[in-house]
């Protein structure tokens, strides 16, 4: 028999993961930063009060970075608190989490923790063994050498080889040559040109500044050392420099962050390039879709175009992105796909934010075709007329398909400060938060809980499950295999 | 020519509210454009290559009022006095008539020059009101200068920008423009605050910021800072009713019509019910410019404001100002003077009062300037004589 307080625990849960994925404590359409990154603390603070493993148990869910580290920060601030074998699988979730991260989002973190002075023993382990499984330290220690050195001075490291010099001896003091090519290469290029090019790109442009080096000739001789993202960052600045060998590899791009991409061109680019952009969505929507590819029969989505799927300056037509990535990939997933956008219109690669968010009708619309599935990818804020679609669903789900014919999910890309939560809406419809389109399979089998006719047995054993695999497993990527 | 009549939405249809805070934004919609009526393309400021696209099919232009721009050859900023209707052609020979803003350095720095905004403040009322009441424009002139160098004294009330309404930033930032909207009736805490109805969806997305610097009375100001927020007007679907998605269909769209019902009867009421004293400025085409004055009923809301009308009837152009108590009092007072045709013991008459006290009271509603000095220092005499 479930009790009250698992109900509202399991509830707490849901609210939390949601928005783990995906408030980035950034300014979105409806809310400012302040905002967000307060009630963001609130829920962290809340959490780890009051169930402590499960907030570490969602470090093993799709959330995103931002709060992962945040996650991560809090547990390590809070060591003490925790008991013996709490600590155990807190250690195992941190370690395999911080080696999915992102490096520099790491060394932030690193850095905040130095910052507040939290420096047990657990803080100095994690930070040890983090930079010792890092592939190639030379390298992190000439692109993030200020971050290297922090956090080889608050862990108290030994480090071998030449890092310990390159780090902490003054460089102009310095007569003789590392043995590291790499640092021996930034050596050089405080006074050698040809140096440059063979250091990360982020410190080779402040080296280019200091010998003035022409931008172009740079860009042209850097190119082979960029990473994927400044590839796509840099491309149309470099061609407008002249600059024509820094062109992105499109095919190998993720799904929405090609999708954030193909929005950000203007629309007379984007028609130019129709099959180019239309093939490396397809491309990407079927490597995401992997061997659900088909499997998901009638599909009906509404996607939201609307105004307020802009976002903010800081996160740039993310909702957007994220629907059109939807698109996508349910084409990929579905055997039969009916897009219905907003706006009313019909080719996905030309969709900007404008107009209403009329959801109500666009889901009657939906309806009408029958689906085995009704996908609704919006921020919520159904406003012509307002509660239209919550009363639609409502009605739908009560009167006319009492027996579930269709399942309904909403998924939603913003965190509305005020709430505590995403927008909801109907209380009869299940609603997930979504930050990346690829995690839609996994969000859609998460977001049963939040129908809430599952109790939190359930929604632990489903979180342990996710747990185990996430520990053993290759990495968070990878989709848990079907079923709790 | 004046006549009396009420004020119709004609060819607008009202679409579900969008609310943020306190501030209730319902949008207006067009079937259809008015397509041969447009914005001065100078307002377009850097949009100007968008208007030039249409230049073949616009006829006639218009300038609101209280639009500041660079009309002059001399590159300074001037306002537009009361909306303008002019032929399209007209434009590159003339400007239109309008009040040059003698600025002090420090503020025409501030003026981005081809940025469109409105007058300052008290400036924009106090022309509105004199220039609905024939007030003579020399003396508007020389308020211009007298104000903008040392403010309008005695300042007797306050107005304030759309910037200071709390919230109303915010509600115009995430208001999601409707395609083909073409107007907006703006509520602060379900007062009407102000009403806006443009020819063309283009122009109407050019100047929905500009409400922003629009200028709104203090009732505005006050509302939208203590209310809380308002409800939405949420749609309801009874469960009884729904027997196939047919149904659910109809009743979504019966939803729709009931909000445009209740919208036109209850909420903007206090505009459209009331008789107004409409003045016809001028005829051009199928369009004619008209000014319009409430009856200044006091203690009720009371609204002035210009319209541009299509001879079969459909509003082209609206924009209206909410008047505070102090204004609905003062509008009463210039209604009462010009009734007597500007003669000061006619309208003492018609108050009720000695032309002294008529005096006296003309100079505590602001409207001083409107007097010779010492014709006003003759009457002060007389009333401490009297006292």
């Amino acid at each position: 028999m479930e009790t009250l307080a698992d109900l509202v625990a399991a509830e707490d849960v849901l609210l939390f993961v949601n928005a783990a994925i995906t408030s980035t404590g950034q300014r979105e359409f409806h809310s400012g930063a302040g905002e967000q990154r307060m009630s963001l603390d609130f829920l962290h603070a809340y959490m780890l009060g009051n169930y402590r493993d499960l907030y570490a148990a969602t470090l093993a869910l799709n959330i995103n970075d931002h709060n992962a580290a945040l996650i991560v920060r809090r547990l390590l601030e809070s060591a003490k608190e925790a008991t013996p074998e709490q600590r155990g699988t807190e250690g195992r979730l941190i370690a395999r989490r911080l080696a999915a991260l992102p490096p520099p989002r790491v060394y932030r973190l690193f850095r905040g923790l130095r910052r507040a002075g939290v420096n047990n023993r657990r803080t100095r382990a994690i930070i040890r063994d983090w930079l010792a499984a890092r592939p190639d330290p030379a390298f992190d220690a000439v692109k993030y050498r200020g971050a290297v050195k922090s956090a080889a001075r608050h862990a108290h490291l030994r480090l071998d080889g030449d890092l310990g010099p390159f780090l902490f001896e003054p460089a102009d003091r310095r007569s003789e040559g590392f043995r590291s090519p790499l640092l021996e290469a930034w050596r050089r290029a405080h006074y050698e040109q040809s140096a440059v090019y063979d250091l990360p790109y982020t410190v080779a442009e402040g080296f280019a500044a200091k010998h003035g080096i022409d931008r172009e000739l740079f860009l042209e001789r850097i190119a082979p050392r960029l990473t994927r993202l400044e590839r796509l960052r840099l491309q149309g600045a470099a061609r407008a420099a002249g600059a024509d060998s820094v062109r992105a590899d499109l095919a190998t791009m993720p799904l929405t962050r090609l999708a954030a991409y193909v929005l950000s061109l203007p629309l007379d680019e984007r028609a130019a390039r129709r099959a180019e952009l239309t093939a490396a969505l397809r491309t990407a929507a079927r490597r995401a879709a992997g061997a659900r590819a088909g499997t998901w029969g009638r599909v009906a989505a509404v996607l939201d175009d609307s105004f307020s799927s802009f976002g903010s300056t800081r996160k740039r037509r993310r909702p957007l992105a994220v629907a059109l990535g939807c698109h996508f990939l349910l084409e990929a997933l579905a055997e039969e796909f009916i897009p219905l956008w907003l706006s009313g219109g019909v080719d996905p690669l030309l969709r900007y934010p404008y107009g209403p968010t009329p959801l109500g009708e666009r889901v009657l619309d939906a309806l009408e075709h029958r689906p085995d599935r009704l996908l609704i990818v919006s921020d919520g804020w159904d406003n012509a007329p307002p509660g239209l679609a919550g009363e639609v669903l409502r009605v739908w789900r009560t009167r006319l398909d009492p027996g579930h014919r269709t399942g309904v999910t909403h998924l939603n890309p913003v965190y509305d400060a005020d709430g505590f939560d995403v927008r909801r809406l109907a209380p009869g419809v299940p609603t997930a938060g979504v930050r990346d389109a690829e995690d839609l399979p996994t969000l859609v089998e998460f977001a049963r809980f939040a129908e809430g006719r599952t109790g939190l047995a359930e929604l632990r054993a489903h979180l342990d499950a996710r747990v185990r695999h996430f520990l053993d497993g290759p990495g968070p990527d990878e989709p848990l295999p079907e079923g709790p | 020519m004046t006549t009396t009549t009420t004020l119709e939405l004609t060819g607008l249809t009202a679409l579900p509210a969008q609310t943020w805070g306190a501030i209730r934004l319902v949008p207006l919609v067009r079937d259809e454009p008015i397509a041969d009526l447009r914005l001065d393309a100078r307002l377009y400021g850097d949009d100007l290559a968008a208007v030039a696209l249409d230049r073949r099919t616009a006829y006639y232009a218009y300038v609101p009022h209280g639009f500041v721009a660079t009309w002059t050859a001399d590159g300074t900023p001037a306002a537009a006095y009361g909306t303008r209707l002019r032929r399209e052609d007209e434009r590159r020979a003339d400007p239109p008539p309008c009040v040059s803003l003698r600025f002090h350095r420090r503020m025409a720095r501030r003026v981005d020059r081809d940025r469109v905004r409105f007058l300052p403040l008290h400036l924009a009322l106090e022309g509105y009101l004199a220039l609905h009441f024939g007030g003579p424009a020399v003396v508007w002139e020389e308020w211009s200068h007298r104000a903008v160098s040392h403010g309008l004294s005695p300042r007797v009330e306050q107005a304030y920008t759309g910037a200071e309404v709390a919230g109303l930033g915010d509600a115009l930032r995430v208001f999601e423009i409707h395609p083909g909207q073409c107007g907006v009736l703006l509520y602060a805490a379900d007062a009407l605050a102000a009403a806006f109805v443009v020819p063309h969806p283009d122009d109407y997305r050019a100047l929905h910021p500009s409400l922003l610097h629009d200028l709104y009375g203090e009732l505005v100001h006050h509302y939208a800072t203590l209310h809380g927020p308002v409800p939405d007007f949420r749609a309801r679907i009874a469960d009884g009713a729904v027997s196939s998605l047919a149904g659910l269909r109809a009743e979504a769209a019966r939803q729709r019509a009931e909000w445009a019902d209740f919208h036109a009867t209850a909420l903007a009421g206090g505009l459209l019910e009331e008789a107004y004293q409409v003045q016809r400025v001028r005829r051009m085409g199928p369009f004619a410019l008209s000014r319009f004055l409430p009856p200044f009923h006091r203690r009720t809301e009371q609204h002035i404001g210009e319209t541009i009308t299509h001879e079969d009837g459909r509003l082209a152009y609206l924009k209206t100002f909410r008047l505070s108590e102090h204004q609905v009092r003062r509008g009463h007072l210039l209604t009462r003077l010009a009734a007597a045709d500007w003669n000061l013991g006619a309208a003492a008459g018609l108050l009720g009062v000695t032309p002294a006290q008529l005096a006296l009271r003309i100079e505590a509603a602001g409207f001083g300037a409107l007097l010779r000095q010492d014709v006003l220092d003759h009457y002060r005499a007389e009333a401490r004589r009297d006292r």
